[in-house]
């Protein structure tokens, strides 16, 4: 991976050092400035906005813990997380086999094979807005033959969500595959070959193992990204369909975490917005810890150099 | 051998399949960006001819829709996409140099609190970032980009020291013997030497900024200040009855500077992205 171990402990303080260190204010002092306003303050204000009662920041009283649990009992908060889960693990899958199978068919040194890595990557670059709405035009004008809508069936409105964002995203992961695989020592691959092993043995036996790193990175990024997503989520479905369950609370079937953080902050009632914080405080445990768990499970599997 | 090349070529005849297929949403956006407003919905994948073709007639409602000019809204995307990578670019990699550099206990709590910030979704300091920058002011086009430097810091730290790391330190140590200082050694030498991190940060950053929805939307002052993504959903969202010929033609005419901008840095975007993915 490629978190580097910090720090050149065996090197003396140079005298270059020294020198900078006189020009603090200089170097460090406007990112560090700019990173405490952009960063550190809101999300410290954050962690204890979500332990108060109040509708706008200045108007906070502490309550302690009853944000969570107003939160973890909200159904709409607990459905969007089942259905973000559901999603990040269908996207996954959806998303890495076919960008590793067009990967390994572009580094086999077949003709065109640029002409196709740039266009596999070009839906990369269009913002997740635009795609919600290309994407809505291209089901609903097939929808509408049927009499639907994309908005009216969560199930369109799922399969839809995964379709965009496989378009959106095998061509990333594609990219850091062909990375990976031209890392592959080719001698290896040629000694299974004269020992005999087939095309199937020398992927599973040789290719995949060497190139663990990649498949490690792109899982991560899949899982986090499907988590995390809101653009695509807002612009092609926006949550809905809607229903009301027995209790009367509304649940949109297709929100995901974030539009439903979002929904909670920025509804008619300024009240609910320290559920809002608390739910925004779980949102980012889940997505931290996902990001630990995941790098530790699939290193294990990695080669040992 | 014939065997061989033969199963290539039929890999090659697949991948070209797959790849009209994925061209084909950008089709059916210029096709209807074309075709009249009744027409776009019931024959979606229809070209635009007869009385279905509708010229430019989409381009010039789609641009003067409601009271807010779309030109202004492309100027906002462009200013806050050129000061916001600018900005960080400058930076980020001058703290960088410093951190790798001095390396004292602050420097390292910086650089993990940078690394630290790339877990943190979004939507965790949404309602707070929003309430600060109006606070300081910085709800505007020409200050948000303050934001975006701090928000944004993190990967671009994370690559920058990485990279300053795998600079040998003689080179600089020399300029400091030959008697620079060090804001010159940094401009003269040490810029210079971090081109291909700088073009792969600001590709990033560019490809970010360019297509960022959810914090222009809460940051800017939303009735004066709107950039591309916020007009096209603004134009979505808010309407009765949507003109979907006028806000195709308006995607078309988003992605288009998208495409050309890959089209001509390629390489440097797919080298920039392969860098950044790294960052897990």
């Amino acid at each position: 991976m490629a978190k580097k171990k910090y720090g050149r402990r065996n090197h003396q303080p140079t005298v270059l050092a020294g020198q900078i260190q006189k020009w603090w204010w200089l170097f460090l002092l406007p990112v560090v400035a700019a990173f405490a306003i952009g960063f550190g303050w809101p999300f410290f204000q954050g962690i204890w906005l979500s332990l108060c009662k109040f509708k706008t920041t200045s108007d906070a009283t502490f309550i302690g813990f009853s944000n969570y649990g107003r939160a973890l009992s909200d159904p709409s908060f607990v459905h969007s997380f089942w259905y973000s889960a559901l999603f990040a693990v269908t996207s996954l899958v959806f998303i890495n086999i076919p960008a590793f199978a067009v990967a390994y068919a572009l580094t086999q040194d077949i003709k065109g094979s640029n002409l196709y890595r740039t266009v596999f990557f070009m839906p990369n670059l269009i913002g997740g807005i635009v795609l919600g709405y290309i994407w809505s035009m291209i089901f609903d004008g097939i929808l509408s033959h049927y009499n639907t809508s994309i908005l009216l069936n969560s199930t369109y409105g799922f399969w839809g969500l995964i379709i965009l964002i496989c378009w959106q995203q095998i061509g990333y992961m594609m990219i850091i595959y062909i990375a990976g695989l031209q890392a592959v020592p080719g001698d290896m691959i040629e000694a299974a070959e004269i020992d005999g092993a087939n095309k199937w043995q020398t992927l599973f036996k040789i290719i995949i193992p060497n190139v663990m790193p990649s498949i490690t990175i792109c899982m991560f990024l899949s899982i986090t990204n499907g988590f995390k997503l809101f653009d695509q989520n807002l612009a092609l479905t926006g949550g809905q369909p809607f229903t009301m369950s027995p209790d009367g609370t509304t649940i949109k079937e297709t929100e995901m975490l974030a539009l439903n953080i979002y929904n909670t902050f920025y509804n008619s009632n300024a009240a609910s917005r320290g559920t809002a914080q608390a739910k925004a405080v779980i949102f980012f445990i889940l997505v931290a810890a996902l990001g630990l768990i995941q790098l530790k499970f699939t290193r294990d599997k990695e080669v040992q150099q | 051998m014939s065997k061989q090349s033969k199963s290539k070529n039929a890999l090659s005849a697949v991948l070209a399949v797959i790849c009209v297929i994925y061209v084909l949403p950008v089709v059916v956006v210029v096709l209807n960006s074309f075709k009249q407003n009744t027409y776009v919905k019931t024959h979606t994948f229809a070209l635009p001819t007869g009385e279905m073709w509708a010229g430019f007639s989409n381009f010039i409602k789609g641009m003067t829709f409601g009271n807010y000019p779309f030109a202004r809204s492309v100027e906002y995307s462009v200013l806050i996409t050129v000061a916001s990578t600018a900005l960080i670019l400058l930076f980020t990699s001058m703290a960088a140099w410093y951190i790798a550099r001095v390396d004292s206990p602050i420097c390292r709590a910086v650089y993990y609190l940078c690394v630290f910030s790339m877990v943190v979704p979004f939507q965790m300091v949404m309602f707070t970032l929003s309430k600060t920058a109006d606070v300081l002011k910085l709800n505007t086009p020409w200050t948000i980009p303050v934001i975006y430097l701090g928000f944004g810091a993190g990967l671009a730290i994370f690559m920058f020291v990485g990279f300053v790391k795998s600079i040998p330190l003689e080179i600089e140590e020399a300029a400091a013997i030959d008697g620079a200082g060090p804001v010159k050694t940094y401009f003269q030498v040490v810029l210079p030497m971090m081109k291909p991190t700088l073009i792969s940060v600001g590709i990033l950053e560019i490809m970010w900024v360019w297509n960022d929805y959810l914090l222009p939307y809460l940051v800017l002052d939303r009735t004066k200040y709107m950039t591309i993504p916020i007009h096209i959903q603004f134009l979505k969202g808010s309407y009765g009855t949507v003109d979907l010929g006028a806000t195709m033609a308006l995607i078309l005419l988003s992605i288009i500077p998208v495409i050309v901008f890959y089209l001509l840095c390629q390489k440097h975007i797919i080298k920039g992205v392969a860098a950044g993915a790294v960052k897990g």
